[in-house]
């Protein structure tokens, strides 16, 4: 530490000056993104808290998940304070909290979806946790059981820089979020710091099921193709079939979370694998 | 951490005020979601040109004086510091309209929040002080509020929520997590991520993502040059001590900034330590937590092993908060302000203490410094009696204690009151002159 960190007018945020990682040339994410195109459809993205309602239940369900049409699974890590979670995450998480949830089994999931599944599972995961495993610590534990990144919701690029290291380090994928709210200097930022994907956050609020998708999702990812992006997914809001083909026919990637929560806490593991053939065209 | 590190700058002729952010040392930052982080740029830009701009200034200073009743008082109270063994004076926050030093904070960031054209303000709330304020800002300058507050807090602090309800706020009683003050400001920025364009989340302390912990200082800074200069007028020099409780610590660092570059003058920040901190149920957060990131910004946290917060305990509900201003950490870590734990009985008894020696009643919240001054002043006596009966400990006393009457009366089992049936005739003044009436 020293005092001229402290001193008005010292070093505020140097991300337009700071050079970025290379693009992951190992991006597991880019690669099926990649595949998706050529199949001419969007990649189907499937989050699921991991440890939800047990360790165990919650690895099942996201072999499920992969097993049944989603060719990326987002596994979610429970924490004591999900500011972007709505209500039905939020239960969820806190419930595999409360059934005694632990960080290191996060590396076991991966471990054990990768292994029964083809499809590319990444982390998302609020940041304190990973802090304070130290990241690069947690960088190199996900790599090693097989994970392909982390998707950072309470995460800028501003405060990445360690992170920016880590996964560089480790070829691990760094999924910003992009909001409807970014200006088109943030954007560029955003484009810049991340690989595999772009989040595009479609709605202003948390996560949750909606009947419609808003149309300023299309407009967001134009904007973040503009800044140079290439694989934009977009997220938040998504529960149905046809918003599923709706969003594909303009984004690379569609994320369906709160409802596939759903389906695991009302009929468990079989109404996961229901819900992925809906959500993917083949029930 | 390196003790002298702030008696090595000061001894440099460099200063500790007026830190700008975003960080304090490796403590500050923003780490939000980027959905917020248009409005933060927004919120930092619209208060860094507010802070040249004379007419701002001028209402803002108008306000606090004709609305928030700035300055507030300077009270010596003899009586408690008989107790010590040395001289105290009380910065009179619990004067200000609403009854704490949150009006401050809230009558400028409102302010903002005009600026921008925002309609609606949104708070959290813990011991709700800061939601009365902001429920009272709301109401005078014609805007919407809407107040989270956790349920623990709205059954212990009823009477706040029926201040604020009346004051035309909507309450809304957290249901998740600990239900308390953390869980109050996700439930906060989970409302201002969904509305952003319309809405200015007025937080109360000096925590949470830059601007905040430096622009709630600014609008706090009156309540330390007050004190520094009324001491000076009236006793010819500066206190020896200062102190302030720490939850969030915005009442703390607006006493302390005036005094940081004061290097004689000792820096004292009393924390909750609830049952005590041997036994995991308090908020000694710079005590016993670890660097890491809550709501915003990176400082000293309450967490376990895997950086899942702790809950934390006080009989407080303003001071039970397991992190705090990342300003304050950083001012911990180079030695300027110490850092103390107060527990609930401490704070209980010293405020009792105030009540009978004083006439005042104070916030629980106010009352952890009052214990704590009296603490420090005890050592002082200790070593040297007759030096001891000559210095000057300043307390902020942040907030008034009428909303604690029902922690009050649980705690010391009051509220009831001697029936006269009970009283033997000739034993009181009361009944002679009862008897003398009837005649």
């Amino acid at each position: 530490m020293s005092y001229e960190d402290f001193t008005p007018g010292a070093a505020k945020y140097s991300v337009a000056e700071r050079s970025y990682p290379q693009a992951n040339a190992d991006s597991k994410l880019s690669a099926r993104l990649e595949q998706c195109k050529k199949e001419g459809r969007a990649a189907l993205i499937g989050y699921l808290p991991v440890g939800y309602p047990t360790v165990d239940d919650s690895i099942a369900a996201a072999i499920a998940l992969g097993n049944n049409g989603a060719d990326i699974i987002e596994l979610g890590v429970p924490y004591s304070d999900p500011v972007m979670d709505g209500p039905v995450i939020q239960k969820a998480t806190a419930e595999a909290l409360d059934n005694g949830f632990r960080l290191d089994d996060l590396f076991r999931a991966v471990r054990e979806i990768t292994a029964a599944t083809d499809a590319v599972v990444v982390v998302m995961t609020y940041w304190n946790p990973v802090l304070r495993r130290g990241v690069e610590k947690f960088a190199a534990d996900l790599a090693q059981a097989g994970g392909a990144g982390i998707i950072t919701p309470d995460l800028v690029p501003d405060e990445a820089s360690a992170w920016l290291k880590a996964s560089e380090e480790n070829g691990l994928d760094r999924i910003f979020l992009a909001a409807i709210s970014s200006s088109t200097e943030r954007l560029h930022t955003v484009a810049q710091a991340s690989s595999g994907f772009v989040y595009a956050v479609s709605v202003m609020g948390v996560t949750g099921a909606r009947s419609s998708v808003s149309s300023a999702a299309q407009k967001l990812v134009a904007d973040i193709r503009q800044a140079g992006v290439e694989n934009v997914c977009v997220g938040l809001g998504v529960s149905r079939r046809e918003h599923v083909e709706e969003i594909g026919a303009y984004a690379d990637g569609v994320i369906v979370g709160t409802a596939l929560v759903k389906a695991l806490g009302e009929s468990g593991v079989e109404g996961v694998a229901q819900l992925t053939r809906e959500l993917a065209g083949r029930a | 951490m390196t003790e002298n590190l702030a008696e090595q700058f000061l001894s440099q002729g460099k200063s500790l005020k007026n830190a700008p952010g975003p960080y304090f040392g490796k403590y500050g930052g923003r780490w939000m979601p980027e959905s917020l982080m248009r409005a933060i740029d927004e919120l930092e830009d619209t208060f860094n040109k507010a802070k040249e701009d004379p007419e701002f200034l001028d209402e803002f200073k108008r306000l606090s004086r004709e609305y928030s009743n700035r300055p507030s008082l300077l009270t010596e109270v003899p009586r408690f510091a008989a107790h010590a063994g040395v001289r105290m004076f009380l910065k009179r926050e619990d004067l200000n309209h609403t009854g704490s030093h949150k009006i401050n904070n809230v009558v400028g960031q409102a302010l903002l929040a005009q600026r921008m054209g925002k309609t609606r303000l949104i708070a959290e709330t813990g011991a709700g002080q800061h939601g009365v304020a902001t429920a009272t800002a709301a109401a005078l300058f014609g805007m919407e509020c809407v107040v989270y507050m956790g349920e623990e807090d709205t059954e212990r602090q009823a009477l706040n929520v029926a201040r604020m309800q009346l004051l035309g706020a909507k309450v809304i009683a957290v249901q998740n997590g600990s239900r308390t003050l953390k869980d109050a400001i996700n439930e906060a920025l989970r409302d201002w991520v969904a509305n952003v364009e319309t809405t200015h989340y007025l937080l109360g302390t000096a925590a949470g993502a830059h601007p905040f912990p430096a622009m709630v200082r600014y609008f706090h800074d009156a309540i330390g040059t007050e004190t520094r200069e009324e001491l000076l007028e009236r006793t010819g020099r500066l206190p020896d001590g200062v102190a302030a409780c720490v939850g969030g610590g915005s009442n703390a660092i607006g006493i302390f900034h005036a005094f940081l570059d004061d290097k004689d003058v000792e820096i004292y920040g009393f924390e909750a330590g609830g049952d005590g901190v041997e036994t995991n149920r308090h908020a000694a957060t710079i005590n016993l937590g670890r660097p890491g990131v809550l709501h915003g910004a990176m400082t000293y946290l309450m967490q376990d092993e895997d950086g899942q917060t702790i809950d934390s305990h006080s009989i407080s509900a303003g001071l039970d908060y397991p992190g705090v201003g990342p300003e304050h950490a950083y001012l911990s870590d180079i030695g300027r302000v110490s850092y103390q734990p107060v527990t609930d009985t401490e704070a209980m008894d010293a405020l009792r203490l105030l009540c009978q020696t004083e006439g005042i009643i104070p916030a629980i919240e106010s009352a952890h410094a009052l214990a704590g001054a009296l603490r420090v002043g005890r050592e002082w006596a200790a070593k040297d009696p007759e030096g001891a009966a000559e210095k000057i400990m300043v307390v902020c006393l942040s907030g008034r204690g009428d909303k604690d009457m029902s922690t009050a009366l649980e705690w010391f089992g009051l509220g009831k009151a001697i029936p006269s049936s009970t009283l033997q005739t000739g034993n009181s003044e009361a009944t002679a002159e009862a008897e003398s009436e009837k005649k």
